[in-house]
């Protein structure tokens, strides 16, 4: 496509257009909704990544009914909710200083990314516990896994049922991945910090906020679907 | 949250109000499913909690991140992902949900791990080669 109304000045940056904007854009519009289409494609294969493990766990909930009703007993469900809700607040602090970097206002931009990071501390916090918590009791994946005084479920040969484990590896694969999205968003809004320090984003360019916010938002919706699942099972 | 004067330009800037009342919503939803769970609706405790995870899910999409006044694109993108992570849980339900016995047609038997302290019985008394628990039964 022609772009005759960009100004031709490949070495005066600033001359005509916005500094910000890359000389294969149309303009900043076009380039905001363009980075914005490649995040959501992204985010939709983090759909689908974390989908196949809800389906392996939906499959082996299934095989193992009583064995994954048991063995969600030993999640501390006040720790979970807890977590669910730190994530919640995180995520409207994290939208707040979306909203604070397209009105321009650099202080709140900085404040409201640095209490999502706090709340992101506080979330690994919570888990660092409930996992300590679950090493010292030996609920792990089945081939650590020790009998709990309330596993009734044997198999046929008299050992207990390998459901428990099983039940213990999805939660710690399921939700260490997102943890470690969780460490990722970390980094990433420890960038933004450091951005914004610099006055970097204003109302006409604040692209990388308004995606790292995008991938926030999605680690708070896998982790809506997360706790119910392993902490509410009936 | 100071009111705004300025117009920033073509991306709607509804204050943080809406935010705010995102989030009370959010957290309602959040004490609800969690009351919920401590009824027991027998299999239905399943699907209230899947339930309510999906509007809370849907708050987030439609207001924190903004597709309600998005360009209809990034929904449609958004969407084609769960869409296509149905078709993949339909499919595997239906295969699940029609088989008689869940296990394999070749399946022998899990194999005793050894070093596996399996509770019931002592480690040491578990064969420790790779025995098929019997199948016939």
């Amino acid at each position: 496509m022609s772009s005759s109304t960009v100004v031709q000045d490949p070495h005066g940056h600033g001359a005509g257009h916005d500094p910000h904007q890359q000389h294969h854009f149309t303009d900043m519009e076009q380039q905001f909704d363009t980075s914005k289409i490649g995040m959501w494609l992204f985010l939709s294969t983090e759909i689908l990544l974390f989908g196949g493990l809800f389906v392996g766990f939906g499959l082996m909930q299934a095989r193992y009914p009583q064995e994954f009703i048991e063995a969600h007993e030993h999640l501390q469900r006040p720790l979970g909710a807890l977590n669910t809700v730190v994530l919640l607040i995180s995520s409207f602090t994290m939208v707040m200083g979306v909203l604070s970097a397209k009105r321009s206002d650099k202080s709140k931009l900085v404040i409201y990314l640095v209490l999502t990071i706090l709340c992101a501390c506080i979330f690994l916090g919570v888990k660092y516990f409930e996992y300590s918590h679950k090493f010292e009791e030996h609920l792990l994946p089945p081939r650590w896994y020790h009998a709990q005084p309330g596993d009734t479920v044997h198999n046929p040969d008299g050992t207990i049922s390998h459901g428990y484990g099983t039940f213990f590896a999805f939660y710690f694969m399921m939700t260490g991945l997102h943890g470690i999205h969780i460490v990722v968003g970390i980094i990433l809004l420890t960038w933004l910090v450091v951005r914004a320090q610099r006055g970097e984003f204003s109302k006409s360019y604040y692209t990388p906020v308004d995606l790292v916010g995008l991938y926030w938002h999605l680690v708070d919706m896998i982790w809506i679907y997360l706790f119910p699942l392993y902490y509410l099972i009936k | 949250m100071s009111t705004h004067t300025e117009h920033t330009h073509e991306h709607a800037d509804h204050g943080a109000g809406l935010y705010v009342k995102t989030l009370l919503a959010l957290l309602v939803l959040t004490v609800i499913t969690v009351g919920a769970s401590y009824v027991d609706f027998g299999s239905g405790n399943v699907v209230i909690a899947l339930f309510i995870a999906s509007i809370k899910a849907i708050l987030v999409a439609l207001f924190f991140m903004h597709l309600k006044d998005d360009k209809p694109v990034n929904a449609i993108i958004a969407v084609a992902g769960f869409l296509f992570l149905g078709i993949f849980l339909m499919f595997d339900f239906i295969d699940f949900g029609t088989r008689d016995n869940l296990r394999p047609v070749n399946f022998n038997g899990m194999p005793v791990i050894v070093g596996a302290s399996g509770a019931s019985g002592a480690p040491g008394a578990a064969p420790a080669a790779p025995a098929a628990e019997p199948k016939k039964e």
